[in-house]
């Protein structure tokens, strides 16, 4: 039997992970998009989890909503991608640097 | 989980905004360029068809439908009204600039709707799915605005941070709402703070309560998730950045009223704790660093981080007179910003955008009645009598001194002494320096009118500031 507190370590894990892959990574936007993707299924897991183990159905409810929320938000994540790349020619997050002050 | 027929009378502004969105949406499609103006006068249309609906619904009562995950009470009504009114403005403000930069579509307005209905639903939320799916609604129309203008490399830039950092803050609340549905066994923000009462402050719960406020604090643009403020709204286009620093600051509010006083209200001694330290990180950095810009836009969403901090003052004294406050301050900084960006976009024109402080140099010379209007706003974000801006920190001042806090109530008002040197420089820039250019000052008469009409209230609602602050007082229950 796998105990709850060992689903909510991986989906911390995978959180933590997710979040570091945003700070640390300094080369390409699209995998700051995969992060983010991580970051939003981690909190799946958590959500399943606790709703298994309170056995109550609205956690896994919440996590239909969350997953059409994060295909939406790739689409748009995407889209702004392709504006980014046709006005600069570039996707690295170093070039990101025009608006500071 | 059992299903009764909900009461979908309470819920018919929000109905009627997703239907005349779509319908907006596909009759978009079949205008020829020219008949354009028809998609703008029905999203405007629209606005104030939810208005009188919203003001048909409004009662003292409180009541809860759809599974008690909606609510509508006298604080969701006040606010979207509140909503519905400052979308409009802002419709009516930028409809001469968008027609400037080839951006007047219906895409624009479209978005705009779907933002509004998603603001309607955090106002009206009443369960963590509610919160969430109304924030996330309001959020992806706000990145697709900021990406609008395709074809400027600033506004792709704006686009992509805030698009990164608020697919991140979503993220943390997401975390932190899973802990507390952890804890707590239910979504339902009813059923929430009955277990929360009932459990005392588990670690779990504070651990949850942190990742919740990262959240919310990136959403109200609080120090230190500040970050994307100023880049978005120097990044969008005026009338993008007109919409995204007004009306969502009332349903952000509504979100912090909600998740910390409906839901957490019996951790208020440790949120209470968060909210302080973003409230006076936000009065100092939002307050000192405004006065190193020379941008405008930058400046006034400095200046807008400083008012969070204002407003957070309010909610974290933890009285209904508090929250009363707090609301009464949102408004009237939605009413401020309305004025200080619609400045910004009077003063601009086809291919100049006026977004340069030495922009403003001479106006007075130029046009003294606007240099006049535009000297009444920055009064009053600076909180000079009679002014709002005056009522509405004094307010606020008020609740913080009530709650014993006379010492942040010293802070507040060193900062905001501070605060007033870049609203002063503004004024000095415009009556005591030489134009730049000495061609006459012809803004187009309808938003010359409208930005009149928004400065004169500044004056006459900070004349008679009662009114609206016993709206907010019996919106709080008062």
């Amino acid at each position: 039997m796998i105990a709850l507190s060992d689903y909510l370590t991986v989906a911390a894990l995978l959180f933590g992970l997710s979040m570091a892959g945003i700070f640390i990574n300094r080369k390409n936007v699209i995998i700051l998009l995969m992060c983010i993707e991580l970051m939003l299924l981690a909190v799946n897991i958590n959500f399943v989890a606790f709703s298994h183990y309170l056995g109550d159905s609205a956690g896994q409810v919440f996590v239909f909503f969350i997953l059409t929320v994060a295909a939406a938000e790739a689409a748009i994540g995407l889209a702004i991608l392709v504006v980014l790349f046709r006005n600069r020619r570039s996707i690295n997050v170093d070039d990101l640097d025009t608006l500071k002050g | 989980m059992n299903f009764e027929i909900p009461n979908f009378m309470l819920a018919m502004p929000e109905i009627f905004v997703l239907g005349m969105a779509c319908f907006i949406l596909i009759l978009d499609l079949f205008l020829s360029e020219r008949s354009r103006v028809v998609t703008y006068l029905l999203t405007q249309a629209t606005l104030v068809g939810a208005f009188l609906l919203s003001l048909g619904l409004y009662s003292s009562a409180r009541e809860l439908t759809f599974s008690d995950s909606f609510v509508l009470d006298p604080m969701a009504s006040v606010l979207k009204l509140a909503v519905y009114a400052a979308v409009f403005m802002v419709l009516l403000y930028s409809r001469r600039y968008l027609r400037e930069r080839g951006m007047f579509r219906g895409e624009f307005f479209v978005l705009g709707l779907f933002g509004v209905l998603g603001m309607m639903v955090m106002i009206s939320a009443h369960s963590l799915l509610t919160i969430y799916m109304g924030l996330e609604l309001l959020s992806l129309s706000m990145y697709a605005m900021v990406a609008m203008q395709r074809d400027s490399r600033v506004a792709a830039e704006a686009a992509m941070k805030y698009f990164i950092l608020g697919a991140m803050a979503s993220a943390m609340l997401l975390y932190g709402m899973s802990m507390i549905y952890g804890v707590t066994g239910s979504l339902e923000l009813g059923e929430v703070s009955a277990a929360v009462a009932g459990q005392g402050s588990q670690l779990i719960l504070i651990f949850g309560l942190v990742f919740l406020m990262v959240g919310v604090a990136f959403k109200l643009g609080a120090v230190p998730f500040h970050m994307w403020v100023p880049d978005v709204y120097h990044g969008a286009s005026t009338a993008v950045t007109l919409y995204i620093s007004t009306a969502p600051k009332l349903a952000a509010f509504a979100m912090l009223m909600r998740l910390l006083v409906d839901g957490l209200g019996a951790l208020q001694p440790q949120w209470h704790d968060i909210l302080l330290l973003l409230a006076i990180l936000s009065l100092g950095i939002g307050n000192v660093v405004a006065i190193a810009q020379t941008n405008i836009k930058r400046m006034l969403a400095y200046s807008g981080i400083s008012h969070v901090g204002f407003l957070l003052l309010g909610v974290l004294s933890g009285s209904p007179e508090g929250y009363a406050a707090g609301m009464f301050y949102a408004i009237v900084y939605v009413l401020m910003g309305l004025g200080g960006f619609g400045m910004v976009i009077l003063m601009s024109r086809a291919g100049f955008e006026a977004d340069q402080l030495e922009d403003y140099k001479g106006l007075n010379e130029r046009s003294p009645w606007f240099a006049l209007m535009m000297m009444f706003l920055m009064f009053s974000m600076a909180g000079v009598p009679p002014f709002i801006g005056f009522w509405a920190k004094l307010s606020v001042l008020q609740a913080v001194v009530d709650a014993n806090m006379v010492w942040l109530a010293a802070v507040a008002v060193l900062f905001s002494v501070i605060g007033a040197f870049y609203y002063l420089r503004l004024i000095k820039l415009m009556y005591f320096d030489g134009p730049l250019e000495l061609s006459p000052f012809r803004p187009s008469p309808d938003v010359a009118l409208l930005f009149s009409v928004n400065a004169l209230a500044v004056l006459l609602i900070g004349l008679f500031p009662s009114s609206l602050m016993a709206i907010c007082r019996q919106a709080m229950g008062l």
